[in-house]
């Protein structure tokens, strides 16, 4: 019988033959990231639940600071300090201010083919290289850390066939928000979402980030987008390898099968406090907005910092409205610095941050307030997800984040 | 067979990981000082009302969202004796079995459960809810090894015969 993309990554990783749905296997973990969201709890378990601390191997762990950076409490900056000595002790990899942790693992780390492990619920985002990344807690990450391993419990994939292209001013956040409406915040719960057919193809490596990284919103285990020359191109400009192309097979068993066509996605906007929670934004109606966000694991992307300057240029933020601006790395940063970007972020009245999570987690810069409403390029949009427990925050797409910013309410571009 | 009843909460759909912990209050040094604030955003009086032994009964998607394990924790650290709900979010559900939060699945409980009611467990057998039995499927034996030592860490400790 054939296998998935998923199934196909878990076999190489368990080192057999072949695997199948709802099988238990152990796996050797080629990368395991955590950031400062947990690694203190699991340093601190590190040290006083185990008997007999090791690590089995330093050169697999990846640590990045990237949710509250730079600290911005007491508390936190003890937080980053046991984390920063604890990479330092063990010859941990370790970033500090360069970026989204996603980000950083995209551009330095993954290759296709491989399974990651992170303590982050959008680890799912690796499968825009046709990896296998998938969001666990600190004590799993404690156990991957001491024995090199972890198991899983082999997903049933769901398909999903992409046709055509996506029209001008329609973006891969609103065909990923559609398809989590459609499907449900749980509609894929513990499955591999596969993003397959010439459609996903005509997407660049960036649009599969922004497919993959929101898969855990409909409870998936992960997305993973068919990889091709475009995924050969992406890892070896940058010095790696792309030596497990893994694409379903013909006779493969799907859970399920959708068809999208991308010619026919509208824009769209999730609405207060739940991702699935969509509709197009046509029928928002008046939405006046308090804060808007451009940013996250989900769209700080070069792209995402395009088409925000291309609305605008020659134009002014609101004046009842603060405009957050992100970058997802330091690399995206200087590209948008190249770019000539920052200049007209700067000049219509957005702030420009430093490369983190920012207002997307709800912690350190940009929190919103009792009544305010936030839109934003997040990843979620929960019940105070971005600051007090009466605060809205609508998703939309870096372009109606933008094109809202300056109209004070939520507006496409 | 273990058996245990509870008094119920009634919580609904979709609770996720930020209502049953807010980032805001992640900070804080221990979880003791964290529980307080659970389920805050959704019912702020919740967590001082919790006594040693209730259940938590759910609709589908319980634990959505964050990979925090301070989520499950804080749960387990009010004494709530297990959750049930319709359906658990994977990330949620691994964290919870590895801090040693007994979790269970029936897909119609919510539906006739009052908030207050009183239920049995007979673990990985049945619920009984107002003298009428509820089957749940048995979860996998190592699971139940990992909850019943308390959470994985301690599981591996017992196998590895350190403790």
């Amino acid at each position: 019988m054939g296998m998935t993309i998923g199934e196909k990554i878990i076999a190489r990783a368990a080192g057999v033959e072949s695997v199948k749905a709802g099988e238990i296997h152990t796996v050797n973990l080629d990368y395991m990231m955590s950031n400062d969201g947990t690694t203190h709890l699991t340093v601190d378990m590190f040290h006083n639940k185990l008997k007999k601390p090791r690590i089995a191997d330093k050169d697999k762990l990846v640590f990045i600071v990237d949710h509250n950076i730079p600290a911005e409490n007491p508390k936190t900056a003890a937080a980053h300090r046991k984390m920063r000595e604890f990479a330092k002790e063990h010859g941990i990899k370790f970033y500090e201010g360069k970026g989204v942790c996603h980000q950083i693992m995209v551009e330095d780390f993954v290759e296709p083919g491989q399974l990651i492990m992170g303590a982050d619920s959008h680890t799912c985002s690796y499968g825009a290289l046709g990896a296998f990344g998938t969001g666990i807690g600190c004590t799993d990450f404690l156990y991957g850390m001491v024995t090199g391993k972890s198991w899983v419990m082999v997903p049933e994939t769901i398909r999903f066939n992409l046709t055509g292209k996506l029209r001008e001013g329609v973006y891969p956040r609103d065909l990923i928000l559609t398809i989590i409406g459609d499907v449900g915040a749980n509609g894929c719960n513990y499955k591999v979402m596969e993003f397959a057919g010439e459609g996903a193809h005509n997407l660049s490596i960036n649009d599969r980030f922004v497919l993959c990284n929101l898969a855990v919103e409909a409870g998936a285990k992960t997305g993973i987008v068919e990889p091709d020359e475009k995924v050969v191109e992406y890892v070896e400009s940058r010095g790696r390898k792309a030596d497990n192309l893994f694409v379903s097979d013909s006779d493969a068993v799907f859970e399920k099968v959708y068809e999208y066509d991308l010619s026919k996605i509208e824009p769209v906007v999730a609405r207060p406090d739940f991702v699935d929670d969509v509709i197009p934004l046509s029928e928002v109606g008046e939405v006046k907005i308090d804060q808007a966000f451009l940013g996250s694991c989900n769209n700080g992307r070069i792209d995402d910092l395009r088409v925000a300057a291309n609305i605008l240029k020659g134009k002014k933020v609101h004046k009842d409205v603060r405009f957050i601006i992100a970058p997802a790395s330091n690399s995206v940063y200087l590209q948008a610095v190249e770019e000539g970007l920052m200049e007209i972020f700067l000049e219509s009245g957005a702030m420009v941050m430093n490369a983190n999570c920012s207002v997307c987690w709800g912690s350190c810069q940009g929190v919103i307030g009792e009544g305010e409403v936030l839109i934003s390029t997040g990843t979620r949009n929960f019940k105070g997800r971005a600051g007090h427990k009466d605060s809205k925050v609508y998703l939309g797409s870096a372009a109606t984040v933008t094109a809202s910013a300056i109209a004070g309410k939520i507006v496409g571009a | 067979m273990e058996q245990f009843t509870g008094k119920v909460w009634v919580l609904g759909d979709d609770i996720d990981t930020d209502i049953i912990i807010p980032t805001e209050y992640l900070a804080l040094k221990t979880v003791d000082d964290m529980k307080q604030y659970a389920f805050s955003p959704l019912r702020p009086e919740l967590a001082g009302l919790i006594q040693d032994g209730d259940i938590i009964v759910a609709g589908k998607n319980f634990g959505c969202g964050s990979s925090r394990e301070q989520a499950p924790e804080i749960i387990k650290h009010l004494n709530i004796k297990c959750v049930i709900a319709k359906s658990f979010a994977r990330i949620f559900f691994r964290n919870s079995i590895n801090n040693g939060l007994l979790l269970i699945e029936h897909p119609t409980l919510y539906d006739v459960v009052k908030e207050g009611d009183t239920v049995s467990v007979a673990l990985n057998d049945k619920i009984t809810h107002n003298g009428v039995d509820y089957k749940i499927n048995p979860l996998p034996d190592n699971l139940m090894e990992i909850i019943n030592a308390g959470g994985l860490v301690k599981a591996m400790q017992k196998r590895n015969g350190l403790r």
